[in-house]
């Protein structure tokens, strides 16, 4: 390995730089600084309304989160890009991914149907060759069996009558099949019985490679002992107040977020 | 400058008018050509000119006169579920024909290459050279048909396959039997209209024991202003035959309202099967509901013999208001009926459109399967009648109507009436709601499709059990279609 690609090794993959976002006249966050290595998980923590939830969908680009200042940048084939600048396909294409945080039922589309969908999409854009259904089914079933999801998932509809458990495992599902280089999990563990915690969390840990990295937010602390992150952020009032290691998760849950400022 | 020349240049520029004043209609264009017009006006006289005009035998003018005095006795329904303004019966031209076609061709050669230029641009190629493969088709203009192809291929297997008018001179034996006899004159004000003034549709009779291995279908375009186009179709099925027709249909993009006022008769005998499947993109009028046709249709196909089975498929997103119920009367023992649908309303479209299941004999069997979509301001409107008779032992039927939202200021209803005379029947009825929204979109956005896709996955799948009804080539029309017809309404 080069000098340079060593340097390179150790840039951030994702930096957020000074973020200021608004939804509608609001402003939720405050200048919002982060940096993100490859191989690293990242937990954002915060009350409600702190603006975890934005965060998330900012990154995502959804329409209604406007940044009016800052700046997002992924490492893009070696160059730096700032992803305000794409569309949220594109976006998804150069491997971003977002669970959400309440999973969109689409009746009559089929989930194989759908991933499949997307896939190629992804698969068009990075050049690769789209799958056919048959191909795509086998490798479906390969990557439901990391989140130990039954067979007959793939023919119902996407999220469609889906216990809340099954809508998240359908999120990890989807990232397992997309293989996203950066992924934020909004509030992944909300709303999960221990067993599907334990499950989801599994998933995850499965997917957590040296090249890819993770932003996990949530609330509570309790997904956090089992996937183990590298860094803790304390988001309050659209800020993050504080960042340290591990063990500052634990501190909130003691302690809650008020001894913070 | 030559004449042709002027021509062509007054056509390039009514083809970029239409691309900017109506970019999402793309058959809206006119085509320039001397006609032989009735002029506007309805009465007995104008009743015989038609007949007289076609050549038509007295039987054929007799019943058309009848049919014109029993007209004047009904009175425009307004029980569905929109409001139009009264339509001035006497205003409209009932016929119109290009002039170079009142002696029929005899082959497509002959044929005004204006025409074939105009059915070229609908994607109906009709000279032997360009035609579809698969599909034999009739092409209809106006009042009358200005070619069919295939027909000696057809003719070898015994199937007939012409204009109605050509069938009541060449064969007027099978149409005295069968005309009016699944839509009687009478039936309602609309096929009294059209049994009066037809002009020209489709003639299809598939002799006993023969499958048409060709699609067999007919393109009615509209293109003469303040005229109206009044088809008629008649399908005849022997016993052990199979046939399976498709109809498509355009008009001009025109400010005033235009009516169009057909009727489809379909009978299938012992072990028959008929398939008849509609793609129907009537100019619509524009945002503000101004124009478009007035599609008020009476469809309808029955089960004679025993183990027939007649089957429906129809995606409707054209035309300002759509009035149309194909049904099937299921009177052969163990017939089965069949009606999927989709039908499509944007901008200020009304459509009251279902069906209507009769069931006679034993052991029928009705499936009804109905899609309804309206965005924008418009108003879409299920409406369907399963009957079963008291002779109806053990019959079946399964309903299910959905309809689809996109945007908050279209909706939709559902108005289903079930007659059961007979206690041994099944009949279920199944109805949901749902709505295309922004949150959606952005769901399968944010995994990598872009909207046109997103919104191509959510109505492709609302519409699949209908859409897997419809021959290949016109299944990909149909989603197209309706993609465009979606654009913009949704986010």
């Amino acid at each position: 390995m080069s000098k340079e690609e060593i340097t390179k090794m150790k840039d951030a993959m994702f930096e957020i730089k000074d973020l200021c976002v608004n939804v509608g006249k609001t402003t939720i966050l405050k200048g919002i600084n982060l940096t993100i290595h490859p191989g690293e998980v990242h937990a954002v923590m915060g009350p409600n309304g702190s603006g975890k939830s934005t965060l998330a969908k900012v990154i995502a680009g959804h329409p209604d989160y406007q940044a009016t200042k800052g700046e997002i940048l992924y490492e893009i084939n070696r160059k730096k890009i700032d992803i305000l600048d794409l569309a949220p396909e594109e976006r998804a294409r150069e491997g971003i991914f977002m669970a959400y945080q309440y999973p969109v039922e689409i009746p009559g589309v089929s989930t194989s149907v759908f991933l499949r969908a997307a896939f190629n999409e992804i698969c068009k854009h990075q050049g690769a060759e789209e799958m056919d259904p048959l191909d795509f089914d086998a490798y479906l079933r390969e990557k439901m069996k990391i989140l130990n999801m039954d067979d007959k998932f793939i023919n119902r509809p996407v999220n469609v009558d889906f216990s809340g458990g099954e809508k998240k495992r359908n999120e990890i599902l989807q990232m397992a099949v997309l293989n996203p280089r950066f992924s934020v999990l909004d509030e992944t563990d909300s709303g999960l019985d221990i067993d599907s915690m334990r499950i989801v969390a599994d998933g995850i840990n499965k997917l957590r490679r040296k090249d890819n990295a993770i932003l996990l937010i949530t609330h509570y602390q309790r997904l956090l002992n089992y996937v183990v992150p590298d860094f803790v952020h304390i988001l309050r009032h659209g800020q993050i107040v504080r960042s340290e290691g591990k063990e500052l998760a634990m501190k909130v849950e003691e302690k809650g977020y008020d001894w913070l400022s | 400058m030559s004449r042709n020349k002027i021509e062509k240049l007054q056509n390039e520029q009514t083809t970029e008018n239409n691309t900017l004043s109506g970019r999402d209609y793309k058959y809206g264009f006119v085509t320039e050509i001397e006609t032989d017009r009735i002029p506007e006006g309805l009465n007995e006289d104008v009743v015989s000119l038609i007949s007289e005009k076609k050549n038509e035998p007295s039987w054929m003018r007799d019943w058309r006169l009848k049919a014109y005095r029993h007209w004047q006795t009904m009175k425009e329904p307004h029980w569905p579920n929109f409001q139009y303004s009264p339509i001035d019966y006497n205003a409209i031209s009932y016929y119109n024909a290009p002039k170079k076609t009142t002696g029929k061709p005899k082959t497509m050669d002959e044929v005004d290459p204006e025409l074939i230029k105009t059915f070229d641009r609908l994607g109906i190629p009709l000279t032997e050279k360009k035609r579809l493969a698969g599909v034999a088709v009739d092409a209809v203009f106006d009042s009358v048909s200005v070619g069919t192809t295939h027909q000696s291929e057809l003719a070898k297997l015994g199937i007939i396959f012409c204009p109605i008018s050509e069938a009541i001179q060449k064969h007027p034996k099978l149409v005295q039997k069968y005309l009016g006899s699944v839509v009687p004159y009478g039936d309602n004000f609309f096929a009294a209209l059209n049994s009066a003034v037809f002009s020209d549709g489709s003639f299809c009779y598939i002799p006993k024991g023969v499958h048409s291995p060709l699609e067999l279908s007919t393109y009615f375009r509209i293109n003469a202003a303040a005229s109206g186009q009044f088809e008629r179709t008649l399908i005849i099925a022997e016993d052990d035959s199979y046939v399976s027709y498709l109809e498509g249909c355009t008009a001009p993009t025109r400010d005033e309202n235009q009516l169009h006022a057909a009727v489809v008769e379909l009978i299938a005998m012992n072990d028959a099967e008929i398939k008849y499947s509609t793609v129907q993109n009537w100019y619509s009028g524009d945002r503000e509901g101004k124009g478009g046709i007035y599609n008020f249709v009476t469809k309808r196909g029955k089960c004679e013999g025993v183990n027939s089975k007649i089957s429906w498929t129809q995606v409707e997103a054209g035309a300002a208001i759509t009035w149309k119920y194909p049904g099937c009367i299921l009177k052969g023992d163990n017939s089965v009926g069949e009606f999927y649908s989709v039908a499509l309303t944007n901008h200020r479209m009304a459509a009251d459109t279902g069906t209507r299941m009769i069931h006679i004999g034993k052991n029928t069997r009705s499936t009804i399967i109905s899609k309804g979509i309206s965005s924008d301001e418009s108003n879409n409107n299920y409406r369907g009648m399963v009957k079963i008779m008291p002779s109806a032992f053990r019959a079946r039927n399964y309903s299910q109507c959905d309809s689809m939202l996109v945007g908050n200021k279209c909706s939709a209803n559902t108005f289903p009436t079930i007659e059961v005379n007979n206690n041994s029947a099944t009949v279920e009825h199944e109805a949901s709601t749902s709505r295309i929204n922004a949150d959606q979109i952005f769901y399968l956005v944010s995994r990598g499709l872009d909207t046109e896709g997103a919104v191509s996955l959510i109505i492709n799948g609302f519409c699949k059990d209908v859409f897997k009804e419809l021959p290949m080539e016109f299944a990909v029309e149909a989603v197209k279609l309706l993609e465009m017809k979606l654009e913009g309404s949704v986010g």
